[in-house]
């Protein structure tokens, strides 16, 4: 119990939420949807700069998987990416075994592990000394589960799942900073760009 | 039954037809008619006939979630990028969503649509379920959400077509509430 952040993630580095965040959106070419969990996981994806097909959440914790699972079965050409944290996960896990069930081929989820609520104060969670989420993911039958050893394993690790042959989860430690940037919060306007950015709408 | 189909089909009200049917054929009807396809579900008792129908039924993508909470994130993604969905529950699965409704459903404008089977009264038997049954239309009220009560087969379908196109054009979500009177409910019978 003396070890606060996720023990058993071994060989990992520690890595920094808005660097991966930042990363990522860097490699996507085709309008790829990315949808961001509560808190700093979507303040870290609005600061890394806004884009057309970015969903951000301001509420409803944990659902960043579900939603985006949503997105992919409607849209089955488009790749669709997921950014939760480690707490919010928590909230949600049976998702886990929705989504491997299903096997939606063109969804990666990256779950940004702190081990800690850092936004509340920074208390560890029910997890943080004990559990392995990258362990819980296969042990919900997504096989195609990993932690990524460091930045340019992350990366290789997103490429590979644009062409694997079910969804794929990306397992990244990251520090215990707060997000970078602060989103907006006008929920109507970030469904209503989204959607206009999936080509779901067209503007008045 | 010529101009506008969908306009003239929901003011069936009084149509033979609609007599004859089952409510959870009248549900899937409906739902096909309004092009809703994705049907993510927490299993009831009460839905198990219409949860087979729509199993049944190629036209759906229905499967079971952990958690009712999940089900409504699924179908909000979902109409983000252009395919409807609804969502089956029962009253205890319900009362799990006033955050989800607070905060994801109503203001990101996303027209939610859920059958609630109604367990906690007229004839429950489980105390449990009739107090947390006390709670759901006080948290629909109080989040000014529209959530209509079905008891009849006769205005059944009028009551859920209109109420998903209400839902679909105010793009605000609806509980439709399933009344034993209608379904029969569940009983005790062991």
């Amino acid at each position: 119990m003396n070890k606060p952040e996720s023990a058993p993630a071994r060989n990992t580095k520690v890595m920094n939420r808005f660097d991966l965040t930042s990363r990522l959106v860097a490699k996507l070419k085709n309008e790829e949807a990315v949808i961001g969990g509560i808190g700093n996981t979507n303040f870290d994806l609005w600061a890394a700069g806004h884009r057309p097909q970015n969903f951000y959440m301001l509420g409803s914790m944990g659902l960043a998987f579900p939603i985006a699972l949503g997105v992919a079965l409607a849209q089955p050409k488009r790749r669709v990416f997921a950014l939760e944290g480690d707490g919010s996960l928590l909230m949600q896990l049976g998702c886990l075994s929705t989504i491997a069930t299903l096997k939606p081929n063109n969804l990666t989820m990256i779950v940004m592990d702190n081990g800690i609520y850092q936004i509340t104060g920074a208390q560890p969670t029910p997890a943080a000394a004990v559990s392995d989420i990258v362990a819980i993911a296969i042990g919900c039958g997504l096989t195609n589960s990993a932690w990524a050893a460091n930045e340019e394993d992350f990366e290789r690790l997103v490429e590979q799942s644009l062409t694997a042959p079910g969804p794929t989860l990306i397992g990244v430690r990251i520090d215990d900073k707060p997000g970078t940037g602060a989103t907006r919060r006008d929920p109507a306007q970030i469904r209503e760009r989204f959607m206009l950015g999936l080509g779901v709408r067209e503007a008045l | 039954m010529a101009a506008s189909e969908g306009q003239m089909a929901s003011q069936s009200l009084n149509e033979k037809t609609s007599q004859s049917k089952t409510w959870h054929q009248v549900v899937l009807q409906t739902l096909k008619r309004n092009d809703i396809r994705l049907v993510p579900y927490v299993p009831d008792r009460v839905l198990t006939t219409l949860i087979k129908e729509i199993h049944a039924d190629p036209y759906f993508i229905s499967f079971p979630t952990a958690r009712e909470e999940e089900a409504v994130g699924i179908v909000s993604g979902a109409w983000m990028g252009g395919m409807r969905g609804a969502v089956l529950m029962q009253t205890s699965g319900f009362a799990t969503l006033a955050n989800v409704l607070a905060s994801l459903a109503i203001p990101y404008q996303i027209p939610l649509i859920m059958f609630v089977s109604e367990r906690g009264t007229l004839g429950e038997f489980n105390y449990g379920q009739s107090l947390v049954c006390r709670t759901m239309r006080p948290v629909l009220d109080s989040l000014a959400m529209e959530h209509h009560t079905a008891t009849r087969l006769d205005e059944f379908e009028f009551i859920i077509d209109r109420s998903i196109k209400q839902a679909i054009t105010t793009q605000a979500p609806v509980a439709l509430i399933l009344s034993p009177l209608l379904t029969g409910g569940k009983v005790f019978d062991k």
